[in-house]
């Protein structure tokens, strides 16, 4: 499906040099593996975000950070924001965010832009975006060419989910052309949720994770259900209303009218002045992600005049707060989209240069339940730099399809062999609770099949025979509306209901587990006092179970099998 | 695979009275599952599209990525350990170290230049494992060393990098010696020297180095393989076959005679290697079917254009003629017919002269007839003079065209009456049209 498809000009396996791509429309970044563990690589500016972009100024081409500087001084040569042309037509292309950059054209029915490349006195020359990527991607692997000091042959690019099947063709060409052979095209959120996975202190365990892929020109969630270390995706969102241009747009404003104020021109009103406040914005954007204060300040920004000013966050969380009100809608929508609650979500993974900024991390822990983890560095602790997570699972991925011949690569990721069935309900045993007959999860919900499951549950105190009731479950949200007066029900958590009567109005949602249809039953004879039991569900790919359950330690157990429906 | 997740409620009780068949009652199946893709990424998904691929079961594949696994481990023992110690090799002297296969000695002699750190370590291990002399005197064979100095030394060489490149230079037993003529006809053309070339390419200070290709290979292919290995640049030194350096305590001019003597020769033996590598490219391309049909190919494409130049040339010659031809007949022709028409009009000019004058003849004649108009008696002078003077009048008024109709007219008429009349019809006709003013030519009218 995403593989190069021309086997002929594929490295041996052995000889491969692999490397995780995140090639983004804002900003790119490469990764290696050293020791199974991924490192991003840092171009010979030392940056590790390395801006999208490429910018020509008397023959001489430039990428990266340096492209980017030029958005201000040499705007009709500095190509940005291209990577979302890439295998479009130019009918379907937004060029909104090309405005200050060299603005796509259409020639011959391709997008293209006009630069010149080719030193000043020759005249411009018209580049498609397949050629521009061409380029920007012989220098992203030439850097990682040069950190490595191996000529890289091969990668595993990320892509949004929303690639169409042109899109990808464009991309592995574009790569091909570069002399890099693509091993795979993985999806950026899947990437991200790999990136944590891989590591060494993750273990693997059935969760559903939403990742935000907030980014510079557009937004992306997916609601990820990550089952036996399998992932598949459930829902996604795209939006391109909600990302951190438009929290740069909000700096502008804010700055240009403080400018106003002092000098009475509208910075805004001239491309060039326009452009450095752009510039400082994004920067300033950049400060109070990390500091509480930041210094906007800018030399001659418009008409002669030097501008410096002082922002702190509490300021821009105020000019920034539509777009933020934007990420969470986004992101419950898309939850509810996948059919699920906040409830049902134990990981949040935000990742892109966006998801830096503390408040959307705060906003969405107000959001999501306590026991939901959010990893971003506001919120957690352990947070991998969110810029990096795409490029790290993608070069995760490369590590461990290298040593795979294309052919094996192109079998493997065969919609014969990615689509399956995924259960529709959870499959557990009954256990008994503080309330009577209780639902215990074994296999959750939307696992892909054929899956297996082992849990080790506890016998009664005294031992003897039990029954273990093999049943279908399902969930349902309680919501509990506190009454001041009553408080019967809730007597073991006395704190809990004292908090929740100091806040009027506030609702208390829990998530039940509801025992559905019976599925099988068994019986275990003479278990030890204190032993536990060994139950394994396993799940054939056509719907038939083979339900184990034997004493642990214990010899025997029974065998049981379940039609396929 | 799967880990195991514990639950902390405990089970239920079998109820009084359960029963089932081997303790197992099956009561439903599942209710229904959506079909989805799973993403192909992350290890876990590998091992369900090995799986998936090989129609395993969870158990089945665990046993058989179990036993992959140890295969794995024991292959790497068994490549080290399997080669057979000649039993030769064990007689050596640990002083004619200079003439022993290092490889050979630690049983690598199939990795060769090939071999890494690593190996060349765990195969040392093993060695001094097996002949370590005090396992030796374990066995009542005292002083027998020597083949443990040997391992020694060999490690020694191939462990230092700077040694085991100059050893490596001069290791035979790498080589691959260039196919002879008759094994070039056999076909494997490429195949054998593409072996020869992968030898020699060891000596590379530069990587990767191109391969020879095959038949098939591109023109770039090719030329990129020659441009390479005609500027060879490589690490290959012959320090190893120096002289032995006496000590410097015994002769200072002798010991420099030496030193110098050694880098002569290496420096001789660097320039016979390369000269080597040179007659072998020359040799390898000499052969080389390939470069002779990029020639063809070529000449050619060099020949195709040349030969359509000339066709053009000549065409457009041939067209030049054929044009300047037909503009020739074209002018011959008009030519032809200008004069043809010259000859048309001037006949045609004396006919219509002759006529004009036959006609003035019958104007005169009839007015002759018409007894100048006299009545019955002799015309006087005067009156036929007046008369012809009228008529000579009328002849210049009037063109050939009316004249031959008034000569068509008059002609016959001999009645003097019918004469005038047609004259004063004519004068009348004249004066209508205002060529003639009335009262001119009255003898007629």
């Amino acid at each position: 499906m995403a593989e190069n498809g021309d086997k002929q000009t594929g490295p041996e396996p052995s000889n491969r040099v692999v490397i995780g791509v995140t090639f983004g429309n804002s900003n790119s970044s490469i990764a290696y593996t050293v020791d199974d563990k991924a490192e991003v690589i840092a171009n010979e500016d030392g940056d590790r975000q390395i801006p999208t972009v490429l910018s020509y100024a008397d023959g001489d081409e430039y990428y990266g950070a340096q492209a980017k500087a030029f958005l201000i001084r040499n705007p009709n040569n500095t190509v940005a924001y291209f990577r979302d042309f890439l295998g479009q037509e130019f009918k379907s292309i937004d060029p909104t965010h090309c405005h200050a950059a060299a603005h796509p054209q259409e020639v011959e029915g391709t997008v293209s832009f006009t630069v010149k490349d080719k030193g000043s006195e020759e005249d411009a020359s018209t580049v498609s975006v397949p050629e521009i990527s061409v380029r920007y991607l012989r220098r992203l692997f030439g850097a990682a060419t040069d950190y490595l000091g191996k000529k890289v042959t091969s990668a595993v690019i990320s892509v949004p989910t929303n690639f169409s099947e042109k899109q990808r063709e464009a991309l592995i060409s574009a790569a091909k052309e570069a002399e890099v052979e693509v091993l795979q095209l993985i999806s950026d959120p899947v990437a991200a949720v790999l990136a944590y996975d891989a590591r060494p202190e993750a273990e693997v365990k059935d969760k559903i994770v939403v990742v935000a892929d907030l980014g510079g020109t557009r937004s992306d969630v997916a609601v990820v259900a990550s089952r036996g270390g399998m992932y598949t995706v459930l829902a996604t969102a795209h939006d391109y209303e909600f990302a951190g241009v438009h929290l740069d747009n909000a700096l502008i404003e804010y700055f240009a009218k403080e400018f106003i104020k002092k000098h009475e021109t509208d910075p805004r009103s001239n491309p060039r002045s326009l452009a450095k406040l752009r510039a400082e914005s994004e920067a300033t954007k950049k400060a109070l992600s990390l500091g509480t204060n930041a210094q906007f300040s800018v030399e001659s920004l418009a008409d002669g005049y030097d501008f410096s000013v002082t922002i702190n966050r509490i300021r821009y969380e105020m000019v920034g707060r539509k777009v933020f009100e934007g990420f969470n809608r986004l992101v419950e929508g898309v939850v509810k989209k996948a059919g699920l609650d906040v409830l049902d979500v134990d990981e949040v993974i935000m990742c892109g240069g966006t998801s830096h900024t503390p408040r959307i991390a705060n906003n969405f822990r107000g959001i999501f339940p306590e026991t939901t983890d959010i990893l971003a560095p506001a919120t957690s602790t352990v947070a991998i730099n969110p810029s990096e997570l795409q490029a790290r699972g993608a070069a995760l991925q490369a590590s461990l399809i290298q040593e795979y011949e294309a052919e094996d690569i192109e079998q493997s990721t065969h919609p014969a062999v990615t689509t399956v069935k995924h259960i529709s309900n959870a499959i557990g045993v009954t256990t008994v609770g503080p309330d009577g007959e209780a639902f215990t999860p074994v296999m959750a919900a939307e696992t892909a099949v054929p899956a297996r499951r082992t849990v080790h549950i506890p016998a009664p105190k005294e031992g003897g025979d039990v029954l273990i009731k093999v049943v279908e479950g399902g969930t349902h949200i309680k919501v509990t509306k506190p009454e001041p007066k009553e408080k019967e029900e809730k007597e073991e958590d006395e704190d809990d209901s004292d908090f929740d009567s100091d806040e009027e109005e506030e609702e208390t949602r829990e998530k039940i587990w509801k025992i559905g249809s019976a599925l099988a039953e068994a019986a275990i004879r003479g278990v030890k006092a204190g032993s536990k039991v060994e139950v394994t569900i396993n799940v054939a790919a056509d719907l038939s179970v083979i339900v184990t359950a034997r004493e642990v330690g214990g010899k025997g157990g029974v065998r049981g099998n379940l039609k396929a429906p | 695979m799967a880990s195991v997740a514990t639950v902390t409620l405990p089970l239920p009780v079998l109820p009084e009275g359960w029963t089932g068949e081997k303790d197992f009652k099956s009561l439903g199946q599942l209710s229904g599952a959506v079909e989805r893709s799973i993403e192909p990424v992350g290890p876990h998904f590998l091992a369900h599209a090995r799986r998936a691929r090989h129609r395993r079961t969870f158990s089945e594949d665990d046993r058989i990525q179990a036993q992959e696994k140890a295969k794995n481990v024991e292959d790497v023992d068994d490549g080290e350990i399997s080669e057979p110690e000649d039993p030769m090799m064990l007689q050596r002297e640990a002083k004619d170290w200079k003439t022993q296969d290092h490889y050979k000695i630690l049983g690598l002699s199939k990795y060769r230049f090939k071999a890494t750190e690593e190996q060349i370590k765990k195969a040392h291990r093993k060695k001094v494992l097996k002949h370590h002399p005090d396992k030796k005197a374990a066995q009542g064979r005292t002083e027998d060393d020597q083949f443990f100095k040997c391992i020694q030394k060999a490690n020694d060489i191939l462990m230092d990098p700077i040694k085991r490149r100059q050893f490596d230079s001069v290791d035979e037993e790498a080589d691959v010696d260039p196919p002879t003529k008759k094994e070039q006809k056999s076909g494997n053309y490429y195949k054998l020297w593409s072996k020869v070339f992968k030898a020699e390419g060891r000596f590379s200070k530069t990587h990767p180095v191109p391969t020879f290709g095959d038949v098939n290979s591109t023109q770039e292919h090719v030329e990129e393989f020659y441009n390479f290995w005609y500027n060879f640049d490589s690490w290959r030194t012959f320090e190893y076959l120096d002289e032995d350096v006496p000590d410097d305590n015994e002769n200072r001019d002798q010991k420099r005679h030496v030193e110098r003597k050694n880098a002569n020769a290496r420096k001789k033996k660097k320039a016979e290697d390369n000269a080597r590598l040179r007659k072998l490219l020359d040799d390898a391309s000499a052969g080389d079917e390939r470069i002779k049909k990029f020639r063809q190919e070529a000449n050619a494409k060099k020949n195709a254009k040349r030969i359509a130049k000339e066709k053009a040339e000549k065409e457009a010659e041939e067209a030049a003629k054929a044009q300047a031809q037909r503009e020739a007949e074209l002018k011959a022709a008009e030519a032809e017919k200008a004069k043809a028409d010259k000859n048309a009009s001037k006949k045609a000019k004396e006919d219509a002269k002759n006529a004009a004058k036959k006609n003035k003849r019958v104007l005169k004649g009839s007015v002759k007839d018409a007894n100048y108009f006299a009545g019955a008696g002799e015309a006087s002078a005067a009156q036929i003079d007046s008369v012809l003077g009228d008529v000579d009048l009328i002849q210049g008024k009037i063109d050939n065209e009316e004249l031959a109709a008034l000569a068509g007219k008059l002609n016959g008429l001999k009645v003097a009456d019918e004469i005038k009349g047609v004259w004063s019809g004519e004068v009348k006709r004249l004066v209508g049209a205002g060529k003639l003013k009335d009262g001119d030519a009255k003898n007629l009218a």
